[in-house]
């Protein structure tokens, strides 16, 4: 028997693996294929104080190894969610979940934040600083270390919940912005969120999304997450949530041994809507294959000796 | 809502950009005519949907227009490949109160994605007229498999090579009482502006996941925000903000 277990931010969860924000919508359409219970949590649709319609269709695009979006956080603002989605995600997922808070100001966040900080099936809020399709927010605020410490500050005065603050990889010195963000006061840290990316229609010549950039998820960025979450656990102390491009069960163990506590899953869940069942099926043989009883155990496994 | 295998048994070019695939696999989540299906195909990332032609208990069809690499690959996919499906997806036509002449609009290839609906609509003992629209006499395809289900099978063309020239706008002048409509979107904006009946349009959009997840179809609606996979992909007339 294999020990799957894991504790973030002190909440245990039966496993690592938490669908990413963005991915799961609220868990209904999940819910529709599989039991999501099996789930170690997962982090609900970003969600600002506004309902917002996000950008301008085309918002998908393509690469050879994963995906772009430029949705621009669609969603039907907090009050919304409180009042309806919450209640309609509680019959189908009975864990804490992560509720991904953004904002186009620091005040926006600190009120989305209280807002699910009174909610009971809220564990951990998840802020997003790092959404790079919305304009004036966003990853506006996870680019520098001030304005990132500022709002993550903030927000941890606002909040009793623990509060893992989700860095975007679209900076010169990522474990920079960890660093102030764990000063602030975060209690720990998701990354990375997706990577800036482009395609241009060889017929139009023109860029395939109407946002013309849009963020890339999906196995084409795993490697740059790993190496981020790598450099980000050799300088904080706080635990990670590490994402990006995750797709097997190899990969959790991967990017668990890279420094990550948790594993976020995202674009596979598009792509296939029993990934994050199968990866958590697959995971205890996947363990066994590589020596592994306790999966705590293996936390930043990489670094030691 | 099921994911399973199944298999090519057919690929047959019907023009010369748009390649008929015969499936065979479980089709038991397949309920309503103008429901589609979210294919996955070799060496891409994300999967393709294209409407549901026609099913039977182990048969599905599928009509591909080559819009693309994805496309590409999956219309020269030999017979006996293997693929991954995800089956009964989106709400497909309203066909409970269908009027006694029900007019069936397609453009280009939104054609092959009402024949489901004429065979429905027929099977019930409705007169069915079919507007075939085309840009021109070599992209015109389904004409025989529409006439075989007794439809009144009407083509036009663009360019007036083949059929009567002009477009979908032109079968509104058709006798009906009810309209179904399946194509480009502003042949279905063009159409919903100049239509007062009972209409029913079926939406084409490019899409991340197909189930409702991922929010990449959006479509702004009278009635909010709708996602054209789950919420769609028909929608009522006079409620799409074109």
């Amino acid at each position: 028997m294999v020990n799957t277990t894991v504790n973030l931010c002190g909440i245990d969860l039966t496993n690592p693996v938490i669908p990413a924000s963005g991915t799961f919508g609220y868990g209904l359409e999940f819910a529709k294929f599989y039991d999501i219970n099996c789930l170690g949590s997962f982090s609900c649709k970003g969600t600002t104080l506004e309902p917002r319609i996000g950008n301008p269709a085309p918002r998908i695009a393509e690469g050879n190894a994963g995906m772009l979006n430029s949705v621009g956080l669609q969603n039907p603002g907090i009050d919304h969610v409180v009042s309806h989605e919450l209640p309609k995600m509680a019959e189908v997922f009975h864990k804490p979940i992560l509720a991904n808070v953004c904002g186009f100001s620091v005040e926006e966040y600190v009120q989305v934040a209280e807002k699910f900080d009174a909610c009971e099936q809220v564990g951990w809020l998840e802020l997003n600083i790092s959404c790079p399709n919305v304009h004036g927010g966003g990853m506006g605020f996870g680019t520098s270390c001030e304005s990132a410490a500022e709002v993550t500050a903030a927000v941890k005065a606002a909040t009793t919940k623990p509060l893992i603050v989700k860095l975007t990889p679209n900076v010169t010195d990522i474990v920079s912005i960890a660093k102030a963000c764990e000063e602030a006061g975060a209690d720990g840290l998701s990354l990375i969120n997706t990577v800036m990316a482009m395609r241009i229609d060889l017929n139009t010549r023109k860029p395939v999304l109407k946002n013309l950039t849009g963020g890339l998820s999906g196995p084409a960025v795993f490697p740059l997450a790993v190496r981020m979450v790598w450099q980000v656990y050799e300088a904080v102390s706080i635990p990670i949530l590490g994402l990006g491009g995750v797709s097997s069960a190899e990969d959790v163990i991967e990017m668990m041994l890279a420094g990550a506590t948790a594993v976020g899953v995202g674009a596979a869940n598009l792509k296939n809507p029993f990934a994050c069942k199968n990866i958590i099926e697959q995971l205890p043989a996947a363990m066994e294959k590589y020596g592994i009883t306790d999966l705590q155990s293996i936390i930043g496994g990489a670094h030691h000796g | 809502m099921l994911q399973s295998t199944f298999t090519i048994i057919q690929s047959k070019a019907l023009t010369a950009s748009v390649q008929e695939l015969k499936l065979k696999g479980d089709c038991s989540a397949i309920t309503v005519p103008g429901q589609f299906v979210q294919v996955e195909v070799p060496g891409k990332f994300l999967r393709r949907p294209f409407s549901v032609v026609d099913w039977e208990e182990n048969l599905l069809t599928l009509c591909v227009r080559r819009s693309g690499r994805g496309t590409d690959i999956l219309c020269n996919l030999d017979a006996g490949t293997e693929l991954n499906l995800l089956t009964g997806l989106g709400n497909g036509f309203t066909t409970r109160h269908v009027t006694p002449l029900p007019l069936l609009v397609g453009g280009g290839s939104g054609v092959g994605a009402l024949y489901a609906l004429a065979k429905n609509l027929t099977n019930r003992g409705k007169v069915v007229s079919a507007a075939l629209c085309f840009r021109t006499a070599a992209d015109v395809y389904y004409v025989n498999q529409f006439a075989e289900l007794d439809a009144q099978v009407y083509i036009y063309t663009e360019d007036g090579s083949i059929g009567e020239k002009g477009n979908a706008l032109d079968a509104l002048e058709l006798t009906h009482s009810q309209l179904f409509a399946c194509g480009p979107l502003a042949m279905l904006a063009a159409l919903d502006a100049n239509e007062e009946l009972d209409a029913q349009f079926s939406l084409e959009a490019r899409m991340g996941c197909g189930f409702g997840a991922c929010m990449g179809c959006t479509i702004e609606t009278t009635e909010g925000p709708k996602r054209v996979c789950a919420d769609g992909p028909v929608f009522p007339g006079g409620v799409i903000q074109w």
